[in-house]
C-alpha cells in the first residue's frame, strides 16, 4: 500500500478545509505568474530579436549599416575584468578585516558597515555624475574605458564586500579553533582555512557585480562615454553592450538591432552565471 | 617531575571569575582526566593550557601555568606552545579538505615541504591514530565524507602529525557513538606512553576507564586531585563523594 496522497485525497482534504483550499490557489498562482512573466520576458525579446541577429550584426567594425556589437561586447568584457580587478581586492580585503580581525563593538566596523549600507542605496546615475566630475574632469581621464571601470567598481565594491563578509561570518569557527590550535598563526589560517571555505559564497557576490557591470548604463553614459569602438587604450572612450542597446533604441532608427543586441546580452548574462556555477562547483569539491 | 604545572591560576571572563586559584601538577605520560558539572570551569582550564582563551575576548588570567618549568604567559611564542600543547575538540572538525592535506597543514604550518617527509608524517600520525587501514585508499577524497568516529580519530591524527608533547582533549568522545567511543579510549591509553594526555570528560565511568589522575571541579575551583582509582574509592571530600555517587550533576 502507497502513503501517496491521490489527486482525489488532495481534493478531499481541501473540501473539508475550503480556506486553505484557497491559500493553496494563491500561493500556486503567485508562483505562475513569477514564472509566466519571465517567459514572456525573454520570448519576447527572443521573437523580436532573433530574427535580426544576421551575419552582418558581427561584423569586426561598427559602421551606421551593420550597427555591430562586436565592438561593444569585447568592451563589456574589458570594463567586466577591470571593475574587477579593481573592486574584488579592496571588497575581499575589507571584508576580512571586519570579521578577522577588528574586535567586536569596533566603532570603526560600524562606520564602515553604515558607508556600504549607504553606497550600496545610492542610485547608479548619480554615481555616473561622480564618476564624470571626478574621475574625467578633476583626474582629467575624459570619458574612457578607465574612468568607467573606476565609477562601477565602486559601485560593485559595497556587494563584493557584504557577500564575503557573510561568507566569511559562515565559515564555522571550530575551523578557526582547529588551525589555531596546530600552531598556526592569524594569516595563515585567514588565507588556508577560512578564504577557501568562503569562496562559493564570494563567487556568488562576484557574480552579482558581474551582472550589475554588464547591465549598467547610466553610471557609464558619463563616464566611459558612447563611442562605438574598441578604444586602443583603457584611456579611450568605448560603450559596453548594455549602453550600445540604449544607443540604439534611443536613436529609434535600430530598433530591430536593438532586440538582437538584447538578445545577444541575455545570452551573455546565462553564460556568466552558468560558467560561474560550474566554477563554483569544482572549487568546492577541491 | 610534572609535566605542566598550574600554580594560583585565576581567570576572569570580564567580571565572572571563572576559575579560583586552581594548582594542578599534570604528570608527564599519564592520563589526566578533568570531571564535574557543566559550567565548572573544566573546559576553560583545558584552553588555558594552550591559551587557546586568548582568542576569547575579555578573557584574563592571572598566576601562572609552567610547562616543564617555563611560564606559557611569560616569553613564549604562542603558536610555538600550541605546536608543543595539542589539541583534540568536542566535536570532529576536519577541515574541507583532503585526508592528506588535513594531516599536512601542521607540519606544513611548521616549515615542512619535503613531499617524501610529508608522506611519512601523513602515515605515521594516521598509524598512531589507529585510522591508517581505514583511509590509506581514499588520503586524496575529503575528510567531511568520514564518520563522525573517523573524523575524531582523524582530528587526533592530524594533533599528533605536528609532533606535540601534551595532548589535550576537551570531552572527544561526548559527539560519538560507544563503539567510537571505545576506539578513542583505547587509543588514548595507547598514545599516553608518548604524550601527556589531559581530558575533560563528562563521563565519570570514562574517567574511571582510562585515567591515572582525576580532578575534580565544581564552580571554578578544584575540590580534589588525587589518583582516579583513590578519588573515586575513597573521596576524601564530601562533595566529590556526592557528585561521584550521583547525588548531583
Amino acid at each position: 500500500m502507497s502513503n501517496k496522497m491521490t489527486i482525489k485525497d488532495k481534493f478531499n482534504t481541501y473540501l473539508k478545509h475550503p480556506g486553505s483550499f484557497v491559500v493553496f490557489l494563491l500561493v500556486m498562482l503567485a508562483a505562475v505568474i513569477t514564472f509566466a512573466v519571465l517567459i514572456f520576458l525573454i520570448v519576447y525579446i527572443l521573437v523580436n530579436g532573433l530574427p535580426h541577429i544576421t551575419p552582418s550584426l558581427f561584423s569586426l567594425e561598427y559602421s551606421s549599416e551593420n550597427a555591430s556589437v562586436v565592438p561593444a561586447l569585447i568592451n563589456t568584457v574589458i570594463m567586466t575584468l577591470l571593475s574587477l580587478i579593481i573592486a574584488i581586492p579592496f571588497g575581499i580585503f575589507s571584508a576580512i578585516f571586519l570579521v578577522e580581525y577588528a574586535g567586536k563593538g569596533n566603532k570603526f566596523v560600524e562606520v564602515i558597515r553604515l558607508t556600504t549600507e549607504t553606497l550600496s542605496g545610492i542610485p547608479s546615475i548619480v554615481y555616473g555624475l561622480f564618476g564624470m566630475l571626478f574621475f574625467v574632469n578633476t583626474l582629467g581621464w575624459g570619458f574612457s574605458l578607465l574612468a568607467g571601470a573606476f565609477t562601477l567598481s565602486i559601485m560593485i565594491l559595497p556587494l563584493i564586500m557584504r557577500t564575503t563578509e557573510e561568507a566569511l561570518k559562515a565559515v564555522p569557527d571550530s575551523y578557526r579553533e582547529g588551525s589555531f590550535g596546530l600552531g598556526a598563526g592569524k594569516l595563515r589560517t585567514v588565507f588556508r582555512i577560512v578564504l577557501p571555505s568562503a569562496i562559493p559564497g564570494i563567487l556568488a557576490g562576484i557574480i552579482l557585480a558581474i551582472g550589475r557591470i554588464v547591465g549598467e548604463t547610466a553610471a557609464l553614459i558619463y563616464t566611459a562615454g558612447t563611442v562605438a569602438q574598441v578604444p586602443t587604450s583603457v584611456f579611450g572612450s568605448g560603450r559596453t553592450l548594455a549602453v550600445h542597446m540604449y544607443n540604439l533604441s534611443s536613436e529609434g532608427l535600430y530598433m530591430d538591432q536593438a532586440y538582437a543586441t538584447a538578445v545577444i546580452l541575455l545570452v551573455l548574462v546565462v553564460g556568466i552565471n552558468a560558467l560561474s556555477s560550474v566554477i563554483a562547483r569544482k572549487l568546492t569539491k577541491a | 617531575m610534572s609535566k605542566i604545572s598550574i600554580k594560583n591560576l585565576d581567570l576572569y571572563y570580564s567580571d565572572f571569575k571563572a576559575l579560583k586559584n586552581v594548582n594542578l601538577e599534570i604528570e608527564a605520560n599519564k592520563i589526566t582526566a578533568f570531571i564535574g558539572p557543566s559550567g565548572c570551569g573544566k573546559s576553560t582550564l583545558l584552553k588555558s593550557i594552550n591559551r587557546m582563551n586568548d582568542l576569547v575576548e575579555g578573557c584574563r588570567i592571572e598566576g601562572s601555568i609552567e610547562l616543564d618549568g617555563q611560564n606559557i604567559f611569560k616569553g613564549m611564542d604562542v603558536n610555538l606552545l600550541r605546536k608543543r600543547v595539542g589539541m583534540v575538540f568536542q566535536k570532529p572538525n576536519p577541515f574541507p579538505m583532503s585526508i592528506y592535506d588535513n594531516i599536512a597543514y601542521g607540519p606544513r604550518t611548521h616549515g615542512v615541504h619535503s613531499k617524501s617527509k610529508l608522506d611519512d608524517i601523513v602515515e605515521k600520525s594516521l598509524r598512531n591514530a589507529a585510522i591508517w587501514d581505514e583511509c590509506k585508499d581514499r588520503l586524496k577524497t575529503s575528510a567531511l565524507g568520514m564518520s563522525g568516529g573517523q573524523q575524531q580519530r582523524l582530528c587526533i591524527a592530524r594533533a599528533l602529525a605536528v609532533e606535540p608533547e601534551v595532548l589535550l582533549m576537551d570531552e572527544p568522545t561526548s559527539a560519538l557513538d560507544p563503539i567510537s567511543t571505545s576506539k578513542i579510549e583505547d587509543l588514548a591509553m595507547e598514545l599516553k606512553k608518548d604524550y601527556t594526555i589531559v581530558m575533560v570528560t563528562h563521563n565519570m565511568q570514562q574517567a574511571v576507564r582510562v585515567s591515572d589522575n582525576t580532578a575534580f571541579f565544581l564552580l571554578g575551583e578544584v575540590v580534589e586531585y588525587n589518583d582516579t582509582e583513590k578519588l573515586f574509592s575513597i573521596p576524601s571530600d564530601k562533595r566529590t563523594e556526592d557528585y561521584i555517587t550521583g547525588r548531583f550533576g
